[in-house]
C-alpha cells in the first residue's frame, strides 16, 4: 500500500490525517514542519507527500520546490493543504510544483476520495 | 467510509488554546516592524482557523478568518501595525476563546462582546489595508448539495489533451481515470496522433490524449472536480450527453476551463455509533488520553506535555527497578542465612529505586509557573489602560517548577492579588511625580523554591498599606475595638477579614471586599499560607507559601490510644514535654499552656476524637504545637512516633469529608492512618472556646510570617 509522507505544524490536523490514512491502509510517516519533512524525504521515498502551507522554519511551497529538486520525488504527488483557496495560493503552489490543493476543512471521505486521484 | 473525528477535538481544543496564548503574548510584545512575530502571530490563528473549519465550528471558523484577514494584511506591509489595531487584535483573540470554549461545551457565548469584536474588525478591515473587507469566507456546507440529478445517470464526453509535462506535476492521468471510474462506467479511447518517432520520444513526457465516455450520476461539477488539479495544464472538454439524441444546446454548451471556486465539505457527522477507536498517535509526548465522549459533551482538556528528558529518565528507572527485582527474587528462590548481606543490599537498592521513581514520577507533573504567570502581561496591560496608569510588570523565576494542581487552584487568588498591586498599589502618576518617584509604577512578580515549598511575591512599588486607613475601616467594620494597639502584621492580617475592603470608591477592578479573605482561604486550602510586607511610600509585598505538591506530604505520626494520626509537618511549631507549672486553668474547658509569652490552648486529642487511652493527664502529656491562620493550639497525643512522606489519599473520594481530618494514608504496615487537617480542629476547638478568649488569643501573639 501506498506511503505517505505528512507535514503539519498542528498536531490535531496531523493526527486527523494520519488517522484517516491509517484507517484506509496507507502507510504514513509524519513531520511536523517543512525542515523535518524535507530530512524525511531525503532519508527515503514517498508514493505521496501532504503538506500544510503556512509552517514555521520551512514553508510548505519551499518544501515542494526543494523536494521537486531530489531525483526521487521528480514524480512524486505533492498535495498543499491550505485554507486560502485564493487563486494567488494555487498558482504559487502550482509554480514550486505541487500536485493539487486540498482546502481545509476538509472531512476524511474527502480527504480520501481527494488522494485517489493522485495515488492508489 | 466514516470517520469519527470526534477523538481528536481535545487535541485540537488543547492545540487552540496554545495557539490563543502564543498570539496574546505576541501582540502584546509587537513592535511594528516584526515581522517574525507578526508571522507566527498569523501561523497560530490560521491553524486554529483550520482546525475550527475541520471540526466543524464553523463560528470559530468565520470569526478567526476576519483576524486572519487583519493579519494578513500586516504580514504583507499592506497596514502599519497599529496600538488600535492590536487593542482589536487582542480583544479578538479574547472572543476566539469565548467562541472555542463555548464550542466545547456546547455553551452559549457573549454574542454582544463578539459582535463588537467583530465590527470593529470589519471596521478596521475597511479602513486600513487596501483589500475588501467584504471579502467573504469560501467555506461552505456541502449539505446543500443539489440532490437534483441524483437519481438518473446521465452521459459525459471529455475530452482530454494533458500537456507534455504533466506528469511533472506529480499527476499520473491513470489515476484521474480511475477517480473517472469510481464515479461511473467509464470507456477510454487514446489518440496516438501527437506520438512523435521512437528516436525522439522522452520517457519523462506525455504524448497521449484521451476521449472519455462516462455514464453517471455524479453532476458535471462533481465530474470536473476531479481535473481541479490539472485544468491549467491541459485542454479540457466536458460536455453532457443528453439521453436524446437531439443535443439540448443549453447542456450541451461546450465548457471552457475557469477558476473553479474549490468548496469544502465541512459536514463532519457526529455519529453516535461511531467505529472503533484507535489509539491517538503521540509524537514524544506523554498526554492522559481524555476519556472519549460519545456526544459533544464538555470535553475537559486535561492532558500535560512532558518533555522527552523526563520521560526517558523515568524508564531508566523503571529499568533499574526491573533489575533490582529480579535479583530480589532469584535471591528468594534459594534463600539461606549466608546470603543476609545480599539480601540487605538489595533491599537497600530498591529503597533508592524507589525514592529515585517517586522523585521522577512527581517531578512530571511539574511545570513551569510561566502557565500561571503568562496571563499577566496581558491582564496588566489592559487594567493599566483601564486605570489610566503606566505600569510595567516584570516577571522572574517563570521556571521555577510547580505541581499542576496546585498551579491550577493559584491562578484565581494570584490574579486577585495582581489586580489589587494595580489598583491599590500603584499610585495614579502625578501623586507618584510629586513623591519623587518615576511616573511608571513597577509589579514584579517572582517564584522561587524554598525548602519543599514555592514562594510566589507579588510585589509593587507603589505606596504602601496606610495603616490608619486599614484601622480606622477595621474600627468601622467592627473587626476590632477602638482602643486596640496592634502591630504592623496584625493591621495587615485585618485586610483578610471578610468583607474588608480600604478602596475609597468601589471600582470594577477591585474593591468590593469580596476577594482577599477568598484568596486567603484557597491559598490555605492548598496548604499554603500568605503573608504581607508594606513600607510607607515604598510598596508592598505579598509572599504566597505553597507546598509544591498535593500528592505527598511531610508528616509527623503520633500515637492516641490504639489510634496512629499524622499531623502535617508544615503546620508543626514544636513538639514539648509538659511542664504542669505551666498549665493554666481558665473557665469552662479551656486549659492554656504558657508557651514563653503566649496562652496555647491544649486540645487533648484522645477527646476530639473519643479515643480509650492511658495517656489522659495533662500534667506530663506531650503536647505538639501546631498553627494555622495565625492560631496556636496544643494537641495533647500519648507518643511521637516517625516523620516520614505519606501519600494522601482523599478521604472525600473513599468515603466522605470527616471535620478535623484532611485525608487518609496507608502506612508501611499496611493499616489506614488519618492525617489531622490542623485548621479544621482550630476551629473545632475555637467552637468551644468563649468568644473573649478568642480575640485574646488571635491578637497576642506573632504574625505566622514571624516564624519562618
Amino acid at each position: 500500500m501506498a506511503k505517505v509522507l505528512v507535514v503539519d505544524d498542528s498536531n490535531s490536523i496531523r493526527d486527523m490525517v494520519c488517522f484517516t490514512l491509517k484507517s484506509a491502509g496507507y502507510q504514513y510517516v509524519e513531520a511536523k514542519d517543512g525542515r523535518e519533512g524535507l530530512t524525511k524525504a531525503q532519508a527515503e521515498s514517498f508514493d505521496l507527500v501532504i503538506s500544510d502551507v503556512n509552517m514555521p522554519n520551512m514553508d510548505g511551497i519551499d518544501l515542494c520546490t526543494e523536494l521537486r529538486k531530489l531525483p526521487n520525488f521528480k514524480f512524486t504527488p505533492v498535495l498543499m493543504l491550505t485554507t486560502e483557496s485564493s487563486t494567488d495560493m494555487k498558482m504559487r503552489g502550482k509554480a514550486a510544483g505541487a500536485t493539487g490543493w486540498l482546502v481545509k476543512p476538509f472531512n476524511p471521505e474527502k480527504l480520501l476520495a481527494t488522494i485517489k486521484r493522485v495515488v492508489r | 467510509m466514516s470517520v469519527d473525528l470526534s477523538q481528536f477535538i481535545p487535541s485540537f481544543l488543547e492545540e487552540s488554546f496554545e495557539g490563543l496564548e502564543l498570539m496574546e503574548s505576541s501582540l502584546l510584545s509587537l513592535q511594528a516592524g516584526d515581522n517574525e512575530t507578526i508571522h507566527s502571530i498569523f501561523r497560530a490563528a490560521h491553524s486554529i482557523k483550520g482546525g475550527a473549519g475541520t471540526f466543524g465550528f464553523d463560528v470559530v471558523t468565520e470569526f478567526t478568518h476576519l483576524v486572519e484577514t487583519l493579519l494578513d494584511e500586516m504580514r504583507d506591509g499592506r497596514r502599519e501595525v497599529s496600538p488600535k489595531d492590536v487593542e482589536i487584535l487582542l480583544a479578538s483573540v479574547d472572543c476566539m476563546r469565548l467562541l472555542i470554549e463555548a464550542a466545547r461545551d456546547d455553551e452559549n457565548y457573549d454574542k454582544d462582546k463578539v459582535a463588537q469584536t467583530t465590527m470593529l474588525l470589519n471596521e478596521a478591515l475597511s479602513s486600513g489595508g487596501e483589500k475588501s473587507a467584504g471579502e467573504k469566507i469560501s467555506q461552505q456546507s456541502d449539505n446543500t448539495e443539489q440532490s437534483t440529478g441524483k437519481s438518473d445517470t446521465s452521459t459525459f464526453s471529455i475530452h482530454f489533451v494533458p500537456e507534455h509535462n504533466l506528469a511533472k506535476t506529480g499527476n499520473d492521468p491513470l489515476f484521474l481515470f480511475n477517480a473517472l471510474a469510481d464515479l461511473g462506467q467509464l470507456t477510454t479511447v487514446a489518440n496516438t496522433g501527437e506520438l512523435p518517432a521512437l528516436t525522439d520520444i522522452d520517457v519523462q513526457e506525455l504524448y497521449l490524449s484521451w476521449d472519455l465516455t462516462l455514464i453517471t450520476g455524479a453532476t458535471k461539477d462533481e465530474v470536473h472536480e476531479i481535473f481541479e488539479w490539472v485544468e491549467d495544464d491541459c485542454l479540457l472538454e466536458i460536455k453532457k450527453i443528453d439521453k436524446e439524441p437531439l443535443v439540448n444546446p443549453s447542456d450541451g454548451e461546450k465548457e471552457t476551463v475557469s477558476v473553479n471556486e474549490i468548496r469544502a465539505a465541512s459536514n463532519i457527522e457526529n455519529e453516535s455509533n461511531s467505529q472503533e477507536i484507535y489509539p491517538a498517535n503521540d509524537n514524544s509526548v506523554v498526554k492522559k488520553q481524555a476519556t472519549k465522549t460519545k456526544a459533544k459533551a464538555k470535553v475537559e482538556v486535561s492532558s500535560i506535555r512532558v518533555g522527552v528528558d523526563k520521560v526517558d529518565n523515568l524508564i531508566n528507572l523503571v529499568g533499574e527497578l526491573v533489575i533490582t527485582q529480579s535479583m530480589l527474587s532469584e535471591l528468594g528462590s534459594d534463600f539461606n542465612m549466608d546470603k543476609i548481606e545480599r539480601l540487605t543490599s538489595g533491599l537497600e537498592q530498591l529503597l533508592q529505586n524507589t525514592k529515585e521513581l517517586q522523585e521522577s514520577v512527581m517531578r512530571i507533573r511539574m511545570l513551569p509557573i510561566s502557565f500561571a504567570f503568562n496571563r499577566f502581561p496581558r491582564l496588566v496591560h489592559d487594567l493599566a489602560i483601564k486605570t489610566g496608569k503606566e505600569i510595567e510588570l516584570v516577571i522572574k523565576g517563570e521556571q521555577t517548577e510547580l505541581d499542576k494542581t496546585v498551579m491550577e487552584q493559584i491562578g484565581d487568588p494570584l490574579v486577585h492579588l495582581v489586580r489589587n498591586a494595580v489598583d491599590h498599589g500603584i499610585e495614579p502618576a502625578e501623586i507618584r511625580l510629586a513623591n519623587g518617584k518615576s511616573a511608571k509604577g513597577t509589579i514584579s512578580l517572582d517564584a522561587y523554591h524554598q525548602g519543599g515549598n514555592i514562594v510566589i511575591e507579588i510585589s509593587d512599588d507603589g505606596g504602601g498599606i496606610n495603616r490608619q486607613k486599614v484601622f480606622a475601616k477595621a474600627v468601622e467594620k467592627g473587626i476590632i475595638e477602638p482602643n486596640a494597639t496592634l502591630a504592623d502584621n496584625q493591621i495587615f492580617d485585618l485586610l483578610f477579614e471578610p468583607g474588608f475592603s480600604t478602596a475609597d470608591q468601589v471600582t470594577d477592578i477591585s474593591g468590593r471586599g469580596v476577594g482577599m479573605d477568598v484568596v486567603k482561604r484557597n491559598i490555605q486550602s492548598l496548604g499554603g499560607r500568605i503573608q504581607v510586607e508594606s513600607t510607607p511610600g515604598q510598596g508592598s509585598c505579598f509572599k504566597v507559601n505553597l507546598p509544591l505538591t498535593l500528592a505527598i506530604l511531610d508528616g509527623q505520626l503520633v500515637k492516641v490510644g490504639t489510634e496512629t494520626y499524622i499531623i502535617p509537618l508544615i503546620s508543626i511549631v514544636e513538639s514539648l514535654q509538659v511542664d504542669k507549672d505551666l498549665i493554666n486553668r481558665v473557665s469552662g474547658d479551656m486549659t492554656l499552656y504558657r508557651l514563653r509569652d503566649e496562652n496555647v490552648p491544649i486540645l487533648p486529642v484522645y477527646q476530639l476524637f473519643g479515643l480509650a487511652t492511658e495517656h489522659t493527664e495533662i500534667d506530663n502529656a506531650l503536647l505538639v504545637v501546631v498553627e494555622a491562620d495565625g492560631q496556636k493550639v496544643g494537641l495533647m497525643v500519648d507518643h511521637l512516633l516517625a516523620q516520614q512522606q505519606v501519600v494522601i489519599k482523599s478521604l472525600k473520594d473513599n468515603y466522605q469529608q470527616v471535620i478535623g481530618i484532611s485525608g487518609a494514608t496507608i502506612l508501611g504496615d499496611g493499616s489506614v492512618a488519618m492525617i489531622l487537617d490542623t485548621p479544621g480542629i482550630i476551629q473545632m476547638a475555637l467552637a468551644y472556646a468563649q468568644n473573649k478568649q478568642r480575640d485574646m488569643a488571635s491578637y497576642k501573639q506573632f504574625a505566622i510570617g514571624e516564624q519562618c
